[in-house]
């Protein structure tokens, strides 16, 4: 590691070798650091709640003490998986968020607001109610499938000489309209006890995570950052337009495509697990992005910002739990993410139109 | 009041375009009429125990305590004349919306304006164990004003109009949040759950007609109001500065528009949880036949929205018999499509 001769108007640290070359913000790495460090930290906080109620230190003891006991069953088998989807999911959704914000160069551009969300759920709810079936591996792939099926039609619709930010949108919308009420009308047919759980899946609830569907989902979630980890740089030239990135040695179609399955399967691993988990993916790479004060949203700060909103609102959704009654933690998301996509608009208009009068 | 004569051609080299525009007016009047007539014949014919429209008809003319009469008068009738009040204010509060914000896109449901009217129809339910519709409207009005209110500043924070998109995206941020306080509502007491969940989705069947009763003055003085607001929201369609010297009173029209919307779309969300897109895609429609008078615009959604809301609820009686698919999941399916060609249209104006 050496300092750079060049000055790039921030502080950072470069690295040069046969394998892997590259230079990085101090301040990025500093909060992204921070941040998975809270992430985590709330995620052991995270741990201690619940009906069972534990101190940190018997947590820690728990686990790290190799005894076997009831507290291991609740902590290790229980509430760690729980624990664990919290941060992941939320990194992943960060993940997905940045992809799609970057590539429809458009902070709303989320997956959630884009509507594929809704299409991976009618899937999942096509295949337990139809199907009657809750296995991962079938959910995870109709979800997949649903997702994929409902960005292609969206990215078809919305094309018209090219694709534009807010028209993507709008139709994503339209498209999710749509898919709502097929939801609704499917989950109005159902029988109560279906309805009931199909209805606290499709809030996007990860209380219910065991470790069952947790491993598979931690296999994709780790191919899935590999591949961002090895796509990030090529998101980066896409940015400057396709010209620029050609000139610079990437494909773009290629690379884009690379991006929107990755982007898609962030989403659908999360929605196969734990059902739509709306508004993380949004907010994570933007706030994250002030945090980090980069010019654009970045990877890996999105995931750690995703990380710590997820592991947060889980924590929320646990306390209200012990005051009050169980709650999704996608209530929870989609409570405080509405809120937060309403000021950004809110600032957004100010900022296009000057200030209110 | 503006006068009701017909506006006179401002440019004297126009002539032509008057006469095929009042054309075009009667055309399209006589095409609504025979719609409307027609989806409300099919609406008391089909069912369960469908009836020939012949016999359906004479039914309607004398009531002989037959089993048809019985069906056509107890069942048909009270669900029809619902589908009619609906349609007419979802239409309407769709139509006013649209020329209040100059936005082509609105419509109450993409607005959040009933997802404000559900979710104090939630709290009601589900804090106050209201049952009855005489309780609850009134929590409809206030979550519809709100949300009105809300989407409103959200699109008024900058100094000139918000753009269309821009206000749908912060309709249907407040829409999901919304129906997010109402899910987790719902799913914390399971009897509010079973009472709202046919409710919630836009359904005009099994709806007593003592409750139609009970909305229909409100609706009434919406529509009422609606009329009266038409002359004034033409000349808001020239901009605030030029209709304020024209002699309009802005501020007291967008007041009176949004007390309109709210009772149009509360009252008639009260009923039936919600009826999205005929409010979207009939002032559309109803203007190919009267150009952009908000007079004309607004007296033919009132006639043109129950002619949709009959024909989604006959389809959604007819393709899965026995069963019956809410008319509100139908104009979903039927709305988001015209939803996404107007966004796909070049210039997404058409006001």
């Amino acid at each position: 590691m050496n300092k750079s001769s060049i000055a790039f108007g921030y502080r950072s640290r470069t690295v040069r070798n046969r394998l892997f070359s590259g230079r990085a913000s101090v301040r990025l790495l500093t909060v992204s650091a921070v941040l998975f460090l809270v992430a985590v930290g709330l995620a052991a906080v995270a741990l201690t709640h619940g009906d069972y109620p534990l101190t940190l230190q018997q947590v820690f003891a728990t686990l790290f003490g190799g005894e076997r006991g009831f507290e291991w069953t609740i902590v290790a088998g229980w509430r760690l998986p729980i624990a664990i989807a919290a941060v992941v999911f939320g990194a992943l959704l960060g993940i997905g968020g940045a992809i799609f914000q970057s590539l429809t160069r458009n902070p709303l551009g989320a997956p959630d607001v884009i509507g594929f969300d809704a299409g991976a759920y009618t899937a999942v709810v096509v295949t337990i109610l139809v199907i009657d079936t809750r296995s991962y591996w079938y959910m995870a792939s109709a979800a997949l499938i649903g997702g994929m099926g409902t960005a292609f039609v969206v990215y078809v619709l919305s094309y018209r000489r090219g694709i534009q930010g807010f028209r993507m949108i709008i139709v994503g919308i339209g498209v999710a309209a749509m898919l709502a009420s097929v939801n609704t009308y499917l989950v109005s047919r159902a029988e109560l006890d279906d309805a009931l759980s199909v209805g606290y899946w499709g809030a996007g609830s990860i209380a219910r995570v065991t470790w069952a569907p947790m491993i598979p989902a931690l296999v994709i979630a780790a191919a899935i950052v590999v591949s961002a980890v090895l796509l990030a740089p090529a998101m980066r030239r896409l940015e400057l337009g396709d010209d620029a990135a050609v000139t610079l040695g990437t494909r773009p179609g290629a690379a884009r495509l690379g991006l929107i399955v990755t982007g898609v399967a962030t989403v659908a691993v999360v929605t196969a697990a734990a059902g739509p988990i709306s508004f993380i993916a949004l907010a994570a790479p933007q706030v994250a992005r002030r945090l980090t004060r980069s010019p654009g949203v970045s990877l890996l700060a999105s995931a750690a910002m995703g990380a710590a909103l997820l592991s947060g609102a889980h924590l929320l959704s646990l306390l209200i739990a012990q005051a009050y009654r169980p709650v999704p933690v996608g209530l929870i998301t989609v409570c405080l993410g509405g809120g937060y996509l309403i000021w950004l608009l809110i600032r957004e208009t100010q900022q296009r139109y000057g200030l209110a009068r | 009041m503006p006068p009701t004569s017909p506006p006179q051609p401002l440019v004297k080299g126009a002539p032509v375009a008057v006469p095929s525009l009042y054309g075009r007016r009667a055309a399209g009047l006589l095409v609504i009429l025979a719609a409307l007539g027609i989806t409300g014949l099919l609406s008391v014919s089909f069912g369960a125990n469908p009836l020939p429209p012949v016999r359906a008809w004479e039914v309607l003319w004398s009531r002989d305590g037959s089993e048809a009469s019985h069906i056509v008068w107890t069942v048909r009738m009270p669900r029809t004349l619902l589908g009619v009040l609906v349609g007419a204010a979802f239409g309407v509060s769709g139509a006013l919306l649209q020329a209040l914000t100059r936005n082509p896109l609105a419509d109450t449901e993409i607005l959040g304006v009933n997802a404000g009217a559900g979710f104090a129809v939630t709290i009601g339910v589900g804090f106050f164990g209201l049952t009855s519709i005489h309780g609850y409207l009134w929590f409809a009005f206030v979550g519809g004003a709100a949300a009105m209110v809300l989407v409103y500043l959200i699109g008024s924070a900058g100094r000139a109009a918000a753009s269309p998109a821009v206000l749908v995206l912060a309709g249907v941020a407040l829409t999901v949040m919304l129906n997010g306080f109402s899910t987790f509502l719902t799913l914390i007491d399971e009897e509010t759950f079973r009472a709202l969940r046919s409710w919630k989705i836009g359904a005009i069947a099994g709806i007593g007609l003592d409750e139609t009763v009970a909305v229909l003055p409100f609706l009434l003085l919406g529509l009422l109001i609606a009329v009266l607001l038409a002359g004034p929201l033409n000349s808001i369609a020239l901009g605030d500065d030029l209709a304020a010297s024209l002699g309009t009173k802005v501020g007291r029209t967008r007041v009176l528009g949004i007390l309109a919307v709210t009772l149009l779309a509360g009252g008639a969300t009260a009923l039936t949880g919600g009826i999205g897109f005929v409010g979207l895609m009939v002032p559309h429609i109803v203007r190919w036949f009267t150009g952009p008078d908000q007079r004309w615009i607004i007296l033919y959604s009132a006639l043109a929205a129950p002619a949709l809301v009959l024909a989604a609820d006959v389809i959604g009686r007819v393709i899965v018999r026995p069963g019956e698919i809410e008319v509100g999941i139908v104009t979903a399916v039927v709305g988001a499509p015209v939803l996404i060609a107007l966004v796909r249209r070049r210039t997404a104006s058409g006001l």
